[in-house]
């Protein structure tokens, strides 16, 4: 495969190791732990399913599982909607007055810390005495994710030539139907990939949600971050196995819906 | 999906673009203006159309050819003026609903649609039953000669073929007027000139109007029926591609389209010509002596005029021709300073006595190079008064 002055020289594979090695080790050390038999944390006392038989009784634990794919769920379609309709007006809307403003405040989130994003909307819900649950931990990760998508969806917006959409207008579809019956198909692959990337977010975030969540409505990250502040059991280790394998399967999932839609676009290979 | 419904003029139906009243223009362009900030991409230009010609607009980049084509296909608004198709005044007028179609320069064919599926999607628009969208597709692909590659996707076909969908695709809601942006500009010049007859021979036997933007002369002038010539937002120039090349009427025309000679000089209107020179004018150039001319059809109103003459015009000879003829009476000697071989014609540049430069393409009409000139020869170069064309400064 590589050969020739392509190939890596030894310190390029030292770095390339070290650097892994930084990056995942521990990760892999929490995975290899969610298998130990022991009841104590660092002791190695074989391999074992045993936690994961006890996250899987744990009522707790799961009600806080599934009210995370619920807020991930729920937050990311949302988010999928509004930052699609923000990059196509960026791209496509040219000259609309308060365009920098509203790219501006779109993108805020991006470089806002959390710590401030979340307790700014937690004054927001009390100021308007919103029951703080499910749904306002909804809305502090739409405003979180949106402009994630947004910059996706914009991104495969600029590659789309803008000339297609004038041909679908010049044949018989007004604005609307053009955008649905061109525009959209074009770039479903990169929507679908910021849906994915807001379901991430959602799904890791700790900060807004610990803000903006109410009694009974914890998520998945405030309960396992209750749960190691009184001591971490080998439990944790499972529950964050399973969350790492659903994270790294809906990241696998973006890259192939992105890769496929790039072979569809530049090869004649149909599908 | 009520876009259409609204609007049963926009049907695709062939004979329901009604014809146009006996002298009423197909269209009419009435003094229409665009500006984009300070810049006047078209300015107060009008123009008229008569149904069933092959028009091209011709200019270099930056003329405002292609704002005029978009305004009349409705993604640029006027901002003054009236756009009046078949009477009826289509200015603000939205894209989808003007019963004109366009072909975009990039083709702008759906990536994520078949050929046929291209070629269908006006007409699933229109609202036809499936029946006939199913027959008009197949009409298309037959005019345009892709049978067999109904089912592929635009990225499996070569240039040609696109350029044929995009083609067909525009076509098939049979519109009164369709306006071709660079259609050729993609493809390489062989396929470029086989195209060309073909665009003008489809547009015969289909009877449309068709409108071509241009940058490239020779394309304009093999197609088009007429030229309007474009510059700075304005028309130079509406004529017939003959009438264009042998009778522009500015400088600025005779220049930009095909070569041409300039000689600058003055027109005395009191001398009182010869009497063997009826109806020619005698200009006084600096550099090139007297030159007599044709009488132009409206009397020079300025003293300060160009001479102009086409290359091919002006002949050579190795000695000075006879006088016996009123049409050696223009005669310049000079040296050849360069011989361009171009295999067709060769072109000479011949360096006057007086340092002047003029351009003589003389047509290869026989294999042996017999009657060639070479660098450093010494030469007469002749025209006749019919073959200048006087312009004002």
């Amino acid at each position: 495969m590589a050969s020739g002055p392509n190939q890596l020289s030894r310190f390029n594979v030292t770095a390339l190791t070290a650097g892994l090695a930084f990056l995942y080790l521990p990760i892999v050390i929490l995975i290899i732990y969610s298998f130990n038999a022991s009841r104590l944390v660092t002791v190695w006392g074989g391999w074992s399913l045993h936690w994961y038989a006890e996250f899987f009784h744990d009522q707790a634990m799961i009600d806080a599982a599934w009210m995370s794919l619920r807020v991930g769920a729920t937050s990311a379609t949302l988010a999928t909607i509004l930052g699609t309709l923000s990059a196509v007006a960026l791209s496509r809307g040219a000259g609309f007055r308060g365009r920098t403003l509203f790219s501006g405040m779109l993108y805020a989130p991006l470089v806002m810390p959390e710590v401030i994003t979340g307790l700014s909307l937690l004054l927001l819900f009390v100021a308007i005495d919103a029951e703080r649950g499910f749904w306002t931990v909804v809305v502090a990760h739409t405003t979180l994710t949106m402009c994630f998508v947004s910059v996706v969806v914009q991104a495969r917006l600029g590659t789309i030539d803008r000339s297609l959409e004038e041909s679908a207008m010049d044949l018989g579809c007004g604005p609307f139907r053009a955008f649905v019956a061109v525009t959209l198909p074009l770039i479903l692959p990169s929507v679908l990939a910021g849906w994915m990337l807001a379901f991430t977010l959602s799904l890791d975030d700790l900060v807004i949600a610990s803000f903006t969540t109410g009694p009974g409505s914890a998520t998945l990250p405030i309960r396992i971050y209750s749960e190691v502040r009184l001591g971490v059991k080998p439990e944790i280790n499972a529950i964050c196995t399973l969350v790492v394998a659903l994270i790294a399967l809906v990241i696998v999932a973006a890259s192939l819906v992105s890769k496929i839609s790039d072979a569809r676009g530049k090869t004649a290979a149909p599908l | 999906m009520s876009e259409d419904t609204r609007h049963p003029a926009r049907t695709a139906n062939s004979k329901a673009a009604t014809r146009a009243a006996p002298g009423v223009p197909l269209l009419r362009i009435d003094a229409v203006v665009k500006t984009f900030g300070r810049f006047r991409a078209v300015d107060a230009l009008s123009l008229d159309i008569a149904a069933g010609e092959f028009f091209a607009l011709l200019g270099p980049s930056g003329c405002g050819k292609t704002t005029l084509l978009r305004m009349l296909a409705g993604f640029e608004t006027p901002d003054e003026g009236r756009i009046l198709l078949n009477g009826e005044d289509i200015a603000q007028i939205p894209p989808h609903r003007r019963p004109v179609n366009m072909m975009f320069q990039s083709y702008a064919l759906f990536p994520h649609l078949s050929v046929s599926d291209n070629i269908a999607f006006g007409l699933k628009r229109a609202k036809l039953p499936a029946s006939e969208i199913k027959a008009r597709v197949k009409e298309m692909v037959a005019l345009v000669k892709l049978e067999g590659l109904e089912k592929r996707r635009p990225d499996q076909l070569s240039g040609g073929q696109r350029q044929r969908v995009a083609l067909a695709r525009s076509l098939a809601r049979r519109p009164q007027l369709l306006l071709l942006d660079e259609p050729l500009a993609a493809l390489d010049k062989k396929l470029r000139e086989s195209t060309q007859l073909e665009l003008m021979e489809l547009q015969r036997r289909l009877g449309l109007t068709f409108i071509i933007v241009t940058h490239d002369q020779q394309e304009a002038m093999t197609m088009a029926g007429r030229i309007g010539v474009m510059d700075a937002g304005r028309l130079e120039q509406v004529a017939s591609p003959r009438e264009l090349y042998e009778a522009p009427r500015s400088r600025w025309v005779a220049e930009f389209v095909g070569d041409i000679n300039l000689i600058e000089g003055k027109f005395d209107s009191d001398t009182e010509p010869h009497p063997a020179m009826a109806r020619r004018l005698a200009i006084a150039t600096g550099q090139a002596g007297t030159i007599h001319v044709a009488e132009p059809r409206q009397p020079l109103a300025k003293a300060d005029v160009c001479v102009a003459i086409r290359p091919e015009k002006i002949k050579l000879s190795r000695r000075a021709p006879a006088f016996d003829d009123m049409r050696t009476i223009n005669r310049l000697e000079g040296v050849i300073a360069d011989v361009g071989y171009l295999g067709g014609a060769t072109s000479y540049r011949i360096r006057l006595d007086s340092g002047l430069v003029l351009r003589s393409s003389i047509a290869n009409t026989a294999r042996l190079d017999t009657d060639a000139y070479s660098p450093g020869q010494r030469v007469v170069a002749w025209f006749a008064p019919e073959d200048c064309v006087v312009l004002e400064q």
